[in-house]
């Protein structure tokens, strides 16, 4: 009631605006004006310049070719399912294991020494490996030792493979965001007479996990793409369909379309990850 | 009456760094003490090692004739029975002020929700908080979180109460709402000990006032002898520079 | 096959002065570096087609190949020079770092859209490369036993389209990016059987795989889509024509069977998936 008349007279933009409002209007004005211009110059310098090469002609036949594309797309669609799968149930999994794993690597009670001994070493050996080592070790390692079908299947032991991996980021990134909660919270909760473990699972992780969701997201993401190497062991998704029609065709096309599908999952995933990030400094501020 | 509490020659280190040097104090059951002191004196050192948040390397603690001080004794259910309340509030910022004050009762004592819900009510209405119960400690003012971090702690049922610095932190005019709470559980007989730096509060309620200095209580009296007649130089010499 | 019997018959028929070199004068101006001719092949190459992966030493049926094409177009041994490539590198536009590549390409139209081949210097048959322990689970070389298999095949090679369209398993196939992988997987048990070319199904079963075994091979002149094996060459390459020519001589003359006969194992014996 008593402010009314005050957002009247600042809020109001409809209103003559106050000076500084005209200012950072023109202001804005301007520096959109600019970003314009300078968007518009790259654009037509890489639309003109670029077919200008002498060797555009052969690149666009054999990237960019429209007949190509518009035959191999569905499939790769098709495959990309797939991906979308293999995905699906590699996410849960790595969200438990890494939890469990920033867990052991948390225990402080000596008697579980060398639970933190394992989720240690665990974290240091998968982060330390290419991902793509891992696949082949266990997705044609494991299976060689005489496994019977379904059990010897590249998509259990390539999803294992995926799983073993990313759960040690996502271990690291659970306890970075573990490690970032202020000991004076568990101070608090101790004082109260919570176990460490009520302690841990009341208090601690669900801050530790909505600190750290921008970072896993972004692991996630990287996931989704590394789903790709399963391909190396056999599964047909995107990236080995695309390599089938490039070699029939010979042609790169089929690649482009296989980015294209990747950037449409990633780029929106990128951003909402950026907006997360954005909104917690915000909230931390 | 319960809450009786006893120090004696309690010495506690930090590495090499001797923050409590030989402490002997004794508070009886529905007194309230307050530490005073320089900063760095080991106030809330001590605070912290009344309800075992630091263990103490030499001496004992008797809460109720109970040596608590034991090594290798559970602190988990001494803990539940001296609630203490810090200079930065340290509410769970990821629970309103209901579940902050809920989540110790629940899963220590076992209570359901539908238990707390009357009790829990009755403790932010005591405290003037009936309305901010499901605010998160973001959406609310310093003042109002400290009473919250108070009532989560009284939650418990305590038979002491610690307090550290509680009104630091907080801005000059919401000092007052927050001391208001210490007057009245004052009037309930809580046993209370306090580390402050609100010297006419300690004057006007305390019923002894320690000086704490290099981790040594180097003089403790009633109020009117501290800050009227200090006998120790260092007393003095501090009352000075604070009053 | 055909391919043989009529250059069979050619052998019969003209005289054995034809054998004679070819235009020496064709590919002059027209290699990459003047006087000499760079081919290329796969990294690694495999047996039989070169042998322990030195085609310098003309040893195997793709380094032999590649020496009398040579020689044809009238280099000496010495003014050939060898390049590897993978096959995306052979495909990819803009120069070429080799004037022809030899490793097994399959001729097809979709191809033949993006870069050229010479005349075919060899037809082959696909075989089924798989286990001992498959055989005996009761696999035979029929197509319907064939389609209750798990299948696997290189990604890169004209085995995938033949597997869909020829075989159509009932299972989705793998695929691998190298023989390597394949075997792995079979090993592994992971996949029964993997669709090849007969010389390098023979090859994998008898010194790679395992208890390895060929079930069957698909007849080499399969009407509607015979695997034949050219050299790839850039689009528009003026070189073609001379290597065409080259090929052609040789077939005529019955060099190229020789090689063949030389090189790759006969494959009799091994039942004709019907
Ligand atoms: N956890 C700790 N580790 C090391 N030194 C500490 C720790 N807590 C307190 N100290 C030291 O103990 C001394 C007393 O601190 P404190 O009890 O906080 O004093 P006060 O509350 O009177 O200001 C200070 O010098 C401080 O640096
Ligand atoms: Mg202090």
């Amino acid at each position: 009631m008593t402010d009314a008349p005050l957002r009247g007279a600042a809020g109001d933009t409809s209103a003559a605006p106050t000076r500084r409002q005209a200012y950072e209007a023109r202001l804005k004005r301007r520096s959109n004006m600019i970003a314009a211009g300078s968007t518009i110059a790259v654009v037509l310098a890489v639309v003109v310049l670029v077919p200008l090469a002498p060797g555009w002609e052969a690149v666009q036949r054999s990237f960019f070719n429209g007949e190509v594309f518009a035959a191999t797309f569905p499939g790769l669609l098709n495959a990309f399912m797939l991906d979308v799968a293999i995905f699906l149930w590699c996410a849960p999994a790595i969200a438990i294991l890494g939890l469990l794993i920033a867990l052991c690597r948390d225990v402080r009670a000596p008697a579980l020494f060398p639970l933190r001994m394992f989720g240690a070493l665990y974290t240091d050996i998968f982060r330390g490996l290419p991902v793509i080592l891992v696949i082949y070790l266990v997705g044609f390692g494991v299976p060689g030792l005489g496994l019977p079908r379904p059990w010897n299947s590249p998509y259990i032991w390539g999803s294992l493979a995926l799983i073993l991996v990313y759960a040690a980021y996502v271990a690291e990134v659970i306890r970075s965001g573990i490690d970032s909660i202020h000991q004076s919270q568990r101070s608090a909760a101790a004082s109260l007479g919570l176990s460490e473990a009520d302690t841990m699972r009341f208090v601690v992780l669900p801050q530790a996990i909505r600190n750290v969701a921008p970072a896993n997201m972004n692991l996630f993401i990287a996931l989704q793409k590394d789903v790709a190497l399963l391909s190396f062991i056999g599964p047909v998704e995107i990236f080995r369909q695309a390599g089938v029609y490039k070699s029939l065709m010979a042609n790169f096309t089929p690649y482009v379309g296989a980015a294209l599908i990747f950037l449409a999952i990633t780029i929106p995933a990128t951003r909402y990850a950026d907006y997360l990030l954005h909104k917690q400094r915000r909230r931390q501020r | 009456m319960r809450g009786k509490l006893e120090l004696t020659n309690v010495w506690k280190s930090f590495g090499d760094h001797q923050v409590c040097r030989g402490v002997d104090l004794s508070v009886g059951a529905g007194q309230m003490v307050c530490l005073i002191g320089a900063s760095g004196s080991g106030k809330s050192t001590l605070l912290r090692c009344m309800n075992l948040l630091e263990p103490i390397d030499e001496g004992t603690i008797h809460l109720d004739g109970q040596d608590i001080s034991e090594p290798g004794l559970d602190a988990q259910p001494i803990r539940t029975r001296i609630g203490i309340v810090f200079q930065s509030y340290n509410l769970f910022p990821h629970m309103t002020a209901a579940q902050n004050v809920m989540l110790a009762p629940r899963r220590v004592r076992g209570k359901t929700p539908a238990e707390l819900a009357a009790p829990v009510q009755a403790l932010f209405a005591r405290f003037g908080l009936a309305d901010r119960m499901d605010h998160y400690p973001d959406q609310l003012s310093g003042g109002q979180q400290q009473r919250v971090a108070i009532i989560r702690a009284l939650a418990m049922s305590p038979e002491i109460m610690l307090f550290d610095e509680i009104t630091s932190a907080l801005d000059p005019e919401l000092v007052g709402e927050v001391l208001d709470v210490l007057r009245q559980l004052r009037h309930e007989g809580m046993t209370m000990v306090l580390a402050t730096h609100e010297m006419s509060f300690a004057r006007e309620l305390a019923d002894t006032v320690c000086f704490l200095d290099g981790g040594r209580i180097i003089e403790q009296g009633p109020p009117e002898a501290i800050f009227a007649a200090p006998r120790e130089a260092r007393t003095r010499a501090f009352l000075e520079r604070v009053l | 096959m055909r391919l043989l019997a009529t250059t069979a018959a050619a052998l019969c028929l003209t005289a054995t002065g034809a054998l004679a070199h070819g235009d020496d004068e064709c590919a002059v101006g027209k290699t990459l570096e003047d006087g000499v001719l760079t081919i290329a092949t796969g990294n690694p190459a495999f047996y039989p087609w070169v042998l322990n992966d030195a085609p310098e030493s003309g040893e195997g049926f793709e380094a032999a190949v590649a020496y009398a094409i040579a020689a044809e177009m009238g280099f000496d041994a010495d003014a050939v020079t060898w390049v590897r490539t993978s096959f995306d590198e052979a495909i990819q536009p803009g120069p070429k770092n080799f004037d022809f590549n030899i490793q097994q390409y399959s001729i097809t139209p979709e191809r033949e859209q993006m870069v050229d081949f010479s005349l075919p210097y060899y037809t082959s048959a696909m075989a089924v490369l798989t286990t001992e322990a498959v055989v005996e689970a009761g696999a035979e070389p029929t197509l319907e036993s064939l389609r209750g298999l798990l299948w696997g095949a290189d990604a890169n090679t004209t085995a995938v389209p033949m597997l869909t369209e020829i075989v159509g398993p009932e299972r989705d196939a793998m695929l691998y990016g190298d023989n390597v992988d394949v075997t792995a997987a079979m090993q592994a048990g992971q996949i029964d059987a993997a669709l090849f070319d007969l010389p390098t199904a023979l090859y994998l079963a008898a010194v790679v795989v395992e208890g390895g075994t060929i079930l069957g091979q698909f007849p080499a002149d399969r009407s509607d889509n015979p695997d034949q094996f050219g050299l790839l060459m850039e689009e528009g390459n003026p070189l073609k024509e001379c290597v065409d020519h080259a090929i052609e001589h040789l077939t005529e003359s019955g060099r190229l069977a020789e090689i063949e006969a030389e090189w790759l194992q006969a494959a009799t014996g091994v039942p004709v998936i019907q």
